[in-house]
């Protein structure tokens, strides 16, 4: 059940301005919210690569790939 | 002859150069040119998939949001991160499927999903009527970049014909390939170009990013957060939400796919396209120092924030990279509209009419007869210059995301909707964004006195909810061995 991580960082990208919606605090040098976008956007990249590393469905297909 | 002219024209060139050099070495069959033999390894699947992120919208869009709108611009980077996500899980069955049956279209895999012919026919029209919009678009951007950089010596006319003749030509010898060899360019150029316009000119004008915000919030309060009413936050999540179910619904987007050579390659390209769109942050840049720097443009004339900045703040041969690489952004993803569009017309429409009377040989030639036809119905257009081209792009992906509720349950091990129930379904949908989008209707206007929060979203949500009611019902009432008006299954 892995695949239920790639949750997280869609509530991240969508709950953004519903937590907060200004352009203060600033992150990274940025407005809010834009901040906070540009974090969600590396924290996705991020799971995705740790669903990938665990994935049994990955797996499967590379032993696939392998087998023809 | 000024410099920004002669590197516009070299961009075109090479444009055409490489989209003809793609051919080398491959007879141009039918699976050939139109997914590549499905032989793409995961960097030209990445490069065709992240193509669709740099486009004239993009290069001429983004930064006009960012200028007209502020914090609803965020909207782009948020979209296509989350349509990523769903890519990782969503086309890996998609293309199984795919590769087992031989298809080479979106119309191919819902027909044979649902055994209904009839159901492959609609999902072409869908696409075919979303897809026309799209180009124009691509060609309208294409003749307001050329015009402006080349300082007004090409008129746009001119630039829309010569781009449809040149894209034509290499879309009709080289076929998909063609798209993934120019796409490599392009975003390699457009990469740099906005990077360095991205960086360069807050820093000029404002002396930095942050300072350059700091700037902003002074002088327009509340313009880098979303508005409490109209473009809200409620807006905000419904739309991201549509537009990403909507991501890879595209008929052109969707057969990329097939060009896979195994599936693992969605996987590795879900993991790096996110944090790849950030570029996207660069030309936001340039539309937020824009506002500063050139304030007062209006209406579509935000759209030439970009263009204008750079025309004001450069030499003539910089303005010539610039409008180069824009050249590109609207060149390649019209030439994967044309494939796509052109297989659509031969295969699924043609091929619907006349069952089994078509060869393949015959398809591929008569898809290549369309492309130029094709190109040259979107240039007639984008001269034309109808101003609901805007309008018409949005309906567009409306349409394109009244296919996601059956695809994506025809990818459940026992699939609820039948073939009856999916025609419904898109049908219901597809009339429901027609009539909200012809009679100007949100939601404020069919519920004046609803919550704020309800109001805001957007109006595509009812028309994917009315879809799925309506594939729900007529799905009931026809499902084998229960429904009243039951038939036989869909696979």
């Amino acid at each position: 059940h892995i695949g239920y991580l790639a949750i997280l960082p869609i509530l991240g990208l969508l709950l953004g301005p519903v937590i907060h919606n200004s352009a203060t605090p600033f992150i990274l040098g940025l407005p809010f919210l834009l901040g906070w976008m540009v974090i969600w956007v590396v924290l996705t990249s991020v799971t995705m690569a740790i669903i990938y590393a665990l994935d049994p469905a990955r797996a499967a297909s590379k032993a696939e790939i392998n087998r023809r | 002859m000024n410099a920004a002219l002669i590197l516009i024209t070299l961009s075109v060139l090479l444009a055409l150069g490489l989209g003809l050099a793609a051919r080398r070495g491959h007879a141009m069959k039918l699976e050939e040119w139109t997914v590549g033999s499905r032989g793409f390894g995961a960097i030209l699947v990445f490069i065709l998939l992240a193509g669709e992120i740099y486009t004239t919208f993009t290069f001429l869009g983004a930064s006009g949001w960012a200028y007209g709108y502020g914090a609803p611009a965020y909207y782009i980077l948020a979209y296509g991160t989350i349509g990523y996500v769903m890519a990782y899980f969503m086309l890996p069955p998609v293309w199984r499927y795919a590769r087992e049956r031989q298809l080479i279209s979106q119309p191919d895999f819902f027909a044979a999903k649902y055994g209904s012919p009839a159901l492959g026919l609609l999902v072409a029209v869908v696409g075919i009527v979303a897809l026309i919009p799209y180009l124009v678009l691509q060609f309208t951007g294409l003749a307001v970049i050329v015009q402006t950089a080349s300082y007004g010596a090409v008129p746009k006319d001119a630039a829309v014909i010569i781009g449809a003749a040149v894209v034509s030509v290499y879309v009709v010898l080289s076929g998909i390939r063609g798209s993934a060899w120019t796409s490599v360019v392009k975003d390699i150029l457009i990469i740099i170009v906005a990077i360095a316009l991205g960086i360069y000119l807050p820093f000029h004008y404002q002396g930095g990013i942050t300072p350059m915000f700091t700037a902003l919030d002074h002088a327009k309060p509340g313009f880098l957060a979303f508005a409490a009413s109209g473009k809200s936050v409620s807006w905000f999540v419904s739309t991201v939400i549509l537009t990403a179910l909507g991501f890879f619904m595209w008929p052109h987007s969707f057969a990329a796919c097939f060009t896979a050579k195994d599936e693992n390659v969605f996987r590795k390209n879900a993991i790096i396209l996110p944090i790849y769109q950030l570029v996207l942050l660069f030309i936001f840049f340039v539309g937020f120092s824009a506002v500063l720097v050139l304030p007062g443009l209006k209406g579509a004339a935000t759209n030439m924030a970009l263009l204008k900045i750079v025309v004001a703040s450069f030499p003539p041969w910089v303005v010539g990279i610039v409008g180069g690489t824009g050249v590109l952004t609207a060149l390649v993803p019209g030439s994967l509209i044309l494939v796509t569009a052109s297989t659509l017309l031969a295969r699924n429409l043609v091929g619907f009419l006349r069952p089994g009377r078509v060869s393949e040989e015959g398809v591929v030639r008569l898809a290549k007869t369309m492309v130029p036809v094709v190109a040259f119905v979107g240039a007639y257009c984008a001269i034309a210059g109808s101003a609901t081209i805007v309008a018409l792009l949005l309906m567009g992906y409306a349409f394109v995301t009244q296919l996601f509720p059956a695809m994506i349950m025809s990818l459940l091990p026992r699939n609820p909707v039948t073939r009856e129930g999916a025609i419904a379904g898109i049908i219901l949908g597809v009339l429901a964004v027609i009539y909200f989008t012809m009679t100007n209707t949100t939601v404020a206007t069919l519920w004046p006195g609803g919550p704020e929060m309800l109001r805001d979203l957007n109006i595509g949500t009812w028309a994917l909810i009315i879809n799925v009611v309506g594939a729900g019902v007529v799905s009931a009432l026809t499902a084998p061995g229960r429904g009243v008006l039951a038939r036989g299954p869909a696979e």
